[in-house]
């Protein structure tokens, strides 16, 4: 019998591999010494510009952030516009704006690591940072926002002359206790994985800086014993703090949910401010990824359109996940049928503000969906960074959409009111945003800002290997 | 002397005797040392009432009908402004079983503002200055409150723990009607009746009790111990 045998065809290649696998930086490893230069160059070198920038960015912090707020302290919280019925205006929507840009680097960070998403390695830390100062611009808010920031201590719980302890069932108090937990764990968290890379930068530099390094890299030398520590040390952090982001948001959104304000009192709030918040952070990544990349030396070898790209996708994700959680919270309100929640509802939409709830629309849901499909889009960086920066703005009209125009209008409509920003929010709001950038900036030329270890490491297990004539990616598993 | 029976005070709002006046408003701001926060604050809505009369409009115009209600601190039995506050600014008194602000404990959080249903809470936006003459005014009995705390309707406990005290030394029981908030007192068509709802014979319980009653936005369960009454078709009030 004739076997009919046909000649094998050429070996077809797969259409995602398309394109060299050398556009991964995994797939292109540049000796360790090269590296290690080249993120001590971006470290150490500064231009004209970014002085300027950080100079501005400090009278900024100087004249809009303390100014303002010191000239608030000594006059009163009347110089915000807040008034009855709004209690809560521009303080408590950045505020948990910037508790929202927090969950970026735990999320990036810990969970992309806990499930070894590999393309995290190059921006871990870049994402951690953000973290870290987010919280630091946030947690003013709670202090800027009392009547009298003086006495601020009586929220601390410790022994006191007052005999009192703080109000336990006060979900500030849990507010407090969690932001705390958060910022010291997430520090904790960024220091870790930061201590090879400072031992680095001190084998390397000379001055105050060798001095500083020194200091800061704890003795480390490398061995054996050391990275086991340390890797396990990561590993427990990475696990632990999770849930602590998780539980931070949450107890964010139970400032509100265990309210009986109408709109507030809903038991969506938790998982809704999580994914608000995870949405957002992602985004502010995004921003400062594209910025740092444009700006910073070197940055285009670390962080590159793969990098965009797996955000993107995320993002888009996230996106979906949140009109759903947002769908959600207006089917259980209508289902509810609470008159008065039912009625702000149908306000947000049709009320005086309602050009704030079309924006959050427009901003989370239309844009990204529109644009984050398209693998083009997601692969242009200055594309994501306008798209994430409107993501941040929608995130920033859902929670005004959330504080002060749900408070505006209650169950007695003989109080309702509408609340307008005055120049000191304002003033204060923007100076804080200052406050971060200019965090950042200092950051950025003080600490290695690319993980160089976790690259090498991604580098050593990830190799092309020869099969025939074609290269076949691999990878190793670790550990 | 016998063990005192602790009191459960209660007010009760006759709207169809109300006729709207205010008189209530400027009793209770001399009463407690309420400051006059200036027209231009007034019209931003920062006006310092601890009772103010909400007033509807029914009807179309021309032919439109205006109604009144009072509305202070309804001093909730189970109060949303107590559990939110971190630092037991809000709290109930066990003798006189209503809410108490504790002024110089507040560091002005403004969550028990937002929290309370009734907006019966007011913020001190400012340090408000009273004119040289005016000052002689001030009510010793009551604190003057500084900017950044937040302060409500306390039924004029200052009036009740005077009148406890008097009635303690003179050896005998608190007569019905013996304290009387400012606003009760300054009431002219005898709209307001303050007492003991704790003992049934008293004018305030038996008020209570009347067919017309009502409280406000009851459904949320804050259980108020003031009580609204109001017939059906009367206009006015």
């Amino acid at each position: 019998m004739a076997v009919e045998a046909k000649p094998l065809e050429t070996a077809v290649p797969l259409p995602h591999a398309e394109e060299d696998p050398r556009e991964h930086l995994m797939f292109d490893p540049r000796p360790r010494e090269v590296m290690n230069r080249m993120v001590m160059e971006a470290m150490t070198t500064t231009s004209r510009r970014y002085w300027a920038w950080v100079i501005g960015l400090a009278l900024v912090v100087l004249v809009c952030l303390l100014g303002a707020w010191g000239n608030m302290i000594l006059t009163g919280m009347g110089l915000a516009g807040i008034r009855r019925p709004v209690f809560w205006g521009l303080f408590i929507v950045t505020f948990v704006f910037w508790i929202g840009i927090s969950h970026a680097g735990t999320f990036v960070s810990a969970i992309l690591r806990v499930f070894k998403a590999e393309f995290r390695r190059p921006f871990t830390r870049a994402a951690e940072l953000m973290t870290t100062f987010a919280l630091a611009a946030g947690a003013l808010y709670p202090l800027i926002h009392l009547g009298r920031v003086w006495v601020f201590y009586w929220l601390i719980p410790y022994p006191n002359a007052r005999w009192l302890w703080p109000n336990f069932r006060s979900p500030l108090v849990w507010d407090f206790l969690a932001i705390t937990t958060y910022l010291l764990s997430s520090t904790i968290y960024l220091y870790l994985p930061l201590v090879p890379d400072l031992a680095m930068a001190r084998d390397r530099t000379t001055g105050w800086r060798h001095a500083l390094y020194r200091l800061l890299a704890l003795g480390w030398r490398g061995t054996e014993a050391e990275w086991h520590r340390l890797r396990r040390a990561i590993t427990i952090f990475a696990f632990a703090i999770i849930p602590v982001m998780f539980s931070v948001h949450t107890i964010v959104s139970w400032d509100f949910a265990v309210g009986v304000v109408a709109g507030w009192h809903s038991t969506i709030f938790g998982p809704y401010f999580i994914i608000g918040a995870i949405l957002s952070g992602v985004a502010a990544v995004v921003s400062i990824l594209f910025v740092l990349r444009s700006t910073m030396l070197h940055m285009d070898y670390f962080i590159r359109k793969e990098h965009f790209d797996a955000l993107g996708k995320l993002l888009l994700v996230f996106s979906m996940a949140w009109a759903y959680f947002f769908f959600n919270d207006y089917l259980l309100t209508w289902y509810g049928g609470e008159e008065a929640a039912r009625r702000i509802l149908t306000l947000h939409a049709t009320g005086p503000a309602a050009w704030v709830w079309y924006l959050m629309l427009i901003c989370n849901v239309v844009i990204p969906w529109l644009t984050l499909w398209n693998r083009t889009i997601r692969r242009t960086p200055w594309a994501m960074f306008i798209i994430t920066l409107l993501i941040n703005v929608g995130m920033y009209a859902e929670r005004y959409t959330i504080i002060p125009l749900t408070l505006g209008h209650q169950r007695m409509p003989f109080d309702w009111g509408v609340y307008t920003p005055r120049p000191t929010e304002i003033s204060i709001v923007i100076g804080t945003f200052a406050l971060f950038l200019l965090l950042y900036l200092l950051a950025s030329r003080l600490i290695p800002l690319v993980p160089v270890w976790e690259v090498q490491e991604g580098q050593m297990a990830h190799t092309l290997r020869k099969v025939g004539k074609a290269e076949v990616p691999s990878v190793t598993e670790l550990e | 002397m016998a063990e005192e029976r602790p009191a459960k005070w209660g007010l009760v709002v006759d709207l169809d005797r109300c006729t709207g006046c205010n008189a209530c408003i400027v009793a209770c701001a001399l009463e407690n040392n309420v400051p006059f926060v200036g027209e231009d604050e007034v019209a931003y809505g920062r006006a310092l009432y601890w009772i103010r009369t909400q007033r509807y409009w029914e009807g179309e115009y021309p032919e439109v009908t205006p109604t009144f209600q009072p509305v202070m601190c309804q001093q909730c039995g189970n109060a949303p402004c107590e559990p939110v506050c971190p630092v037991y600014a809000s709290v109930h008194s066990e003798e006189e079983q209503i809410n108490l602000a504790v002024y110089n404990r507040c560091v002005g959080t403004r969550y028990c503002a937002n929290n309370c249903p009734y907006f019966a809470r007011v913020f001190n936006w400012f340090d408000y200055e009273l004119p040289e003459p005016m000052r002689s005014y001030l009510n010793p009995d009551v604190t003057v409150r500084r900017r950044g705390v937040m302060e409500k309707c306390t039924f004029c406990v200052q009036r009740i723990v005077r009148g406890r005290q008097k009635a303690r030394a003179e050896g005998r029981e608190l007569r019905d009607g013996e304290v009387q908030p400012a606003c009760v007192q300054a009431c002219p068509a005898e709209a307001l009746v303050f007492g003991d709802l704790s003992d049934p014979e008293s004018r305030v319980s038996q008020l209570a009790r009347s067919q017309r009653r009502y409280h406000l936005l009851e459904a949320l369960g804050t259980l108020p111990r003031v009580t609204y009454l109001k017939g059906v078709g009367n206009h006015g009030g």
